[in-house]
């Protein structure tokens, strides 16, 4: 014995029962990690047009959303977990939303509040600068239909995402759990 | 001196400030150059929210495109309607009956108070006071939850219709407007204690971003920015549409045409709001909420231009039409436009965080201003 | 100041305009040339006093191009609308953006939409389209397959 004995590597914590989807213990920890990512999810104030105004009316007293853990509405992207386009997407805009999605760190997630971000709303016929949804530039987990939502209906979208995550349903958790994506 | 400032020379600063800040409210896109703190150019670039609305009301009938317009200054969206309304309705010399004009004035001045609250409330959060934003929102979510039992919606409420209202209104209506303004009234003082008072806020907008009357006609500021610099320019009195010129209120002006000024003049327009509500609201007449029309309107050949006074100033609405069933040109006047462009000469030599006061005070909606 | 009024007035100012019937106000017809001298007089003349422009557009004619103008004045509240019928293969004209303020966006607004070329504009380029967009939106024969869904 001594320092020259070669050490094999085991998995932390090793190897207890082997199922698909990385063992028990992990499978826990996993539940463990969601359930604290989706209950404090920090937003970032994005708002282009009127749909901004009703999530200013979610933030505010009478319909509040730091009771779900959003209380921390952050304005810089690098500091925010999910994204709320609220409002319509111009083509002169696009590639700013996706430098945004760009500098957020993973993980992150995306709700479409408004049918102007849904698929282009009331702007979709004869319109040359609207981008028909905001799908079409980065991916979106949630939509929230409506001109604009009521205050219920996002915050009804906000506790489906917090349901999505918890069971690893969101795009992210999707892609990093593929198994054609080793 | 002015010119002096404004040339560019090494070591100055060129940033961005937006297209996504918390503190331009929109997606309005600022380039500063800055020698140190202070500001030597203010460039404003546009575009951002550009929905191409005046291609496309070409292709809609006089009945639909006036809710595009609600979507376009979305915190006065009822006066942005009756604008369009009044509008269709001079081309084919239709007579709104009288029920309707009250109807039309009384949702007209609350939608001027909730906007005026909005503003309140978002200037206070841009200069460093959270507070008075869920203040306000408590007055806010009072006239929204009137509206939304008359018109069925809260913020965009497709509720004029040229010819009147699109429904009568609801049983309680005076019994909730009345208890609003009681609630009002005594949270009115509040505002004062809170903000009006506050010598920090007081330092931070005095003097800041003055503009003089001259150069506020000759840039076309309307609006209480306008009110502010002593210009007299309230459509309501000068060019009265429906029965505004059967109520008493008063045109609120100051002299100085700073941010202070500005400040003062929207929260009076609260109080004569108030006043102007409480001298309709028991004297609705009975009647009919909508003229009879044809289902498909079309306009005689020629020009129809309309103004009214939204929360921000003159909004018009200017239809070309040859005839058919959807309009040949429409073109929106916004105030938000004009506005500004006084900016960049209010704010030349100033530092940045006046640059946010100063902004605050003008009271601007992009998507107004981008159409 | 009423419209017979005006009327004379402004013949008096400028012998070659001519006058539209049945509109709100008054309508009058300026040859493009002679916009600008007949804009100057209308500021600064002390009975007309037309300090407030409130709407500067462009109409499309198919045929043609006309510039809309409208003004008011602060003192007298009288309003009239200026006109000037622009060619339509090399639409030109002066711009008023040192005597109104308001105008230096406004005439952008109508460059970026129209193509209308205003001289002696100080800074005219595009301001609500991005900066590498081709084409005039605003024209009726403007045609977009990739970005408009025509009904």
């Amino acid at each position: 014995m001594g320092v020259n004995e070669k050490i094999e590597k085991t998995d932390f914590p090793g190897k207890i029962h082997e199922t698909a989807g990385g063992g028990i213990v992990l499978s826990k920890l996993d539940d463990v990690i969601n359930w604290a990512r989706s209950n404090s999810l920090w937003p970032l104030t994005f708002a282009t047009s009127c749909c901004g105004i009703e999530m200013m009316s979610v933030a505010s007293a009478k319909y509040d959303f730091s009771r779900f853990g959003f209380e921390v509405a952050r304005a810089t992207p690098r500091q925010a977990d999910v994204i709320i386009i609220a409002g319509t997407i111009v083509n002169k805009m696009a590639p700013v939303l996706r430098r945004l999605y760009d500098q957020m760190a993973d993980p992150k997630y995306v709700i479409a509040m408004g049918a102007c971000a849904i698929s282009g709303g009331p702007f979709f016929y004869n319109t040359y600068s609207v981008v028909k949804g905001a799908d079409h530039v980065i991916p979106v987990d949630v939509y929230i239909p409506g001109c604009p939502p009521r205050p219920e209906a996002l915050l009804h979208a906000l506790i489906t995402l917090q349901g999505k995550i918890k069971a690893g349903l969101t795009r992210e958790q999707i892609k990093e759990n593929s198994y054609l994506n080793p | 001196m002015i010119e002096e400032i404004g040339r560019t020379t090494e070591g100055d600063l060129i940033i961005n400030v937006g297209p996504q800040h918390p503190a331009t409210h929109g997606v309005l896109h600022l380039v500063i150059t800055l020698n140190g703190e202070t500001i030597k150019k203010v460039e404003p670039h546009l575009g951002y929210i550009h929905r191409s609305i005046e291609k496309m009301c070409e292709s809609l009938s006089y009945r639909q495109f006036i809710y595009v317009t609600s979507r376009m200054d979305y915190l006065s969206s009822h006066i942005n309607n009756h604008g369009c309304a009044l509008c269709v309705e001079k081309g084919l010399q239709i007579e709104v009956p009288q029920r309707a004009q009250y109807i039309r004035v009384i949702m007209d001045e609350l939608t001027r108070i909730a906007s005026h609250e909005l503003w309140w409330g978002a200037m206070a959060m841009d200069l460093g006071a959270f507070t008075p934003f869920f203040h306000a929102f408590r007055e806010r979510e009072t006239i929204t939850d009137i509206m939304e039992k008359t018109c069925g919606a809260r913020l965009t409420m497709n509720y004029m219709v040229p010819g009147g209202v699109m429904a009568d209104l609801h049983p309680d209506f005076q019994k909730d407007v009345k208890q609003f303004i009681q609630l009002y009234k005594s949270k009115f003082e509040e505002y004062n204690e809170l903000v009006t008072g506050n010598v920090i806020f007081q330092n931070r907008m005095k003097s800041v971003g003055s503009l003089s009357k001259e150069d506020a006609i000759s840039y076309g500021c309307t609006g209480p920015v306008g009110r502010a610099s002593g210009v007299f320019c309230d459509i309501r009195k000068l060019y009265p549409y429906d029965i505004y010129n059967k109520v008493d209120f008063e045109e609120i002006t100051e002299t100085e045409g700073d941010s202070f000024a500005r400040y003062m003049v929207r929260l009076k327009e609260m109080q004569q709001s108030i006043r102007i509500i409480e001298q309709l609201l028991d004297n609705i007449p009975e009647g009919e909420f909508q003229a009879k029309t044809k289902a498909v309107l079309k306009l005689p050949k020629g020009e129809f231009y309309q103004r009214v006074e939204t929360a921000r100033g003159e909004f018009g609405v200017y239809i070309v039409s040859e005839g058919g069933t959807t309009p040949y040109r429409i073109k929106f006047r916004s105030p938000g436009f004009s506005n500004l462009s006084a900016l960049e000469h209010m704010v030349r030599g100033l530092k940045i965080g006046d640059l946010v006061a100063a902004m605050g005070s003008l009271d601007l909606v992009i998507p107004d201003i981008d159409r | 100041m009423l419209n017979e009024d005006l009327k004379l007035k402004l013949t008096g100012i400028q012998p070659l305009i001519h006058f539209e019937e049945g509109g709100e106000w008054l309508n009058i017809f300026v040859p493009p040339e002679e916009l600008r001298t007949f804009v100057l007089q209308l500021r600064s003349d002390p009975d007309l006093v037309m300090d407030y422009l409130f709407c500067l557009t462009c109409v499309d004619w198919k045929t043609h191009f006309t510039m809309v103008y409208h003004f008011s004045s602060t003192r007298y509240r009288h309003n009239i609308v200026v006109k000037a019928k622009l060619d339509r293969a090399n639409p030109e004209i002066e711009t008023v953006s040192d005597i109104w303020r308001t105008a230096e966006m406004l005439e952008r607004e109508v460059y970026d939409l129209f193509g209308v070329k205003f001289l002696h504009h100080p800074d005219l380029r595009r301001l609500i389209m991005p900066d590498d967009w081709e084409g005039w939106p605003l024209r009726k024969d403007f045609e977009d397959p990739v970005n408009m869904i025509r009904l």
